[in-house]
């Protein structure tokens, strides 16, 4: 029988570390997002393209939307378990904030694989 | 015979699930006691440690920026799609109330950052004591307000 159950790692402490894993990366990219702005005066098309377009900024974009996909799907399961006590309410919401992490994953992956 | 309480306060200041900080926990041995139980339900006197406000910002900017990818994937998408729909992507965000929006992301987004961060370094067992837990927890309030501001001069 399940008496634990897991989110999106296997364990607690597998939890634990891919949070903070995946957060470590996402601020990389955060800070990466800051300079790009800061140092580009004028975004346009072309340099916005041109960004993307480098396969070490596809790589590292999809890296960071990975992170979005674990540190959300934990970040809600440890809201929803504090805050929502029915079971079936609360499956039916962890169920629709998976589902739209896994097509904003899906999405970065089709639109950096075009540009 | 007199009941015995045992009265034990466990503060958990710095910990981070749920928000309960302080519980207050009674052990009785002898008899259900009723009487002398402290209620202070005057909401003008109570209020939230430093570290419990810190803990709940982290959690609304975090639902927060999940909703908001809805829409930051569709500009993510659309500003990528061509030359049509970045200038689309470019028009919409002059409006006020989409850079509204965006500045309240942004914000989301440097709270939760600044306070994660905060709660990186104590994983490695610092600022865990009271007085440096409420000043840690004050700081990181403070320096994300001022990131919030230095966002929304940037964006107008």
């Amino acid at each position: 029988m399940v008496r634990e159950a897991g989110t999106f790692g296997r364990s607690g402490p597998h939890d634990f570390i891919l949070l903070r894993a995946s957060a470590v990366v996402m601020l990389l990219y955060v800070l990466f997002m800051v300079g790009f702005f800061a140092s580009t005066a004028d975004v346009t098309y072309a340099n916005w393209t041109g960004l993307f377009s480098n396969l070490w900024m596809k790589v590292f974009t999809l890296l960071a939307l990975t992170g979005v996909l674990v540190h959300g799907w934990i970040g809600i399961w440890q809201v929803l378990t504090d805050y929502v006590k029915a079971s079936g309410v609360r499956a039916f919401i962890q169920f629709v904030f998976s589902v739209g992490l896994i097509i904003v994953w899906l999405t970065g992956l089709f639109v950096l694989w075009g540009v | 015979m007199v009941d015995i309480l045992t009265y034990v306060e466990v503060a958990l200041i710095n910990s981070a699930p749920g928000i309960l900080y302080i519980s207050w926990c009674f052990i009785e041995r002898q008899s259900i006691v009723k009487k002398e139980r402290p209620v202070n339900l005057d909401l003008s006197t109570i209020q939230f440690p430093a570290a419990a406000k810190a803990s709940i910002l982290h959690r609304i900017s975090g639902v927060v920026m999940l909703v908001s990818l809805a829409f930051l994937i569709w500009a993510f998408a659309t500003s990528l799609s061509g030359p049509e729909g970045f200038a689309q992507v470019e028009s919409i965000m002059t409006s006020f109330i989409a850079k509204f929006i965006g500045w309240g992301i942004l914000t989301a987004l440097g709270f939760h950052l600044i306070i994660g961060i905060r709660h990186l370094i104590m994983d490695m067992g610092f600022w865990e004591e009271l007085d440096s837990g409420r000043t840690s927890a004050t700081a990181s309030i403070v320096i994300s307000i001022i990131v919030s501001v230095l966002v929304g001069v940037w964006l107008w």
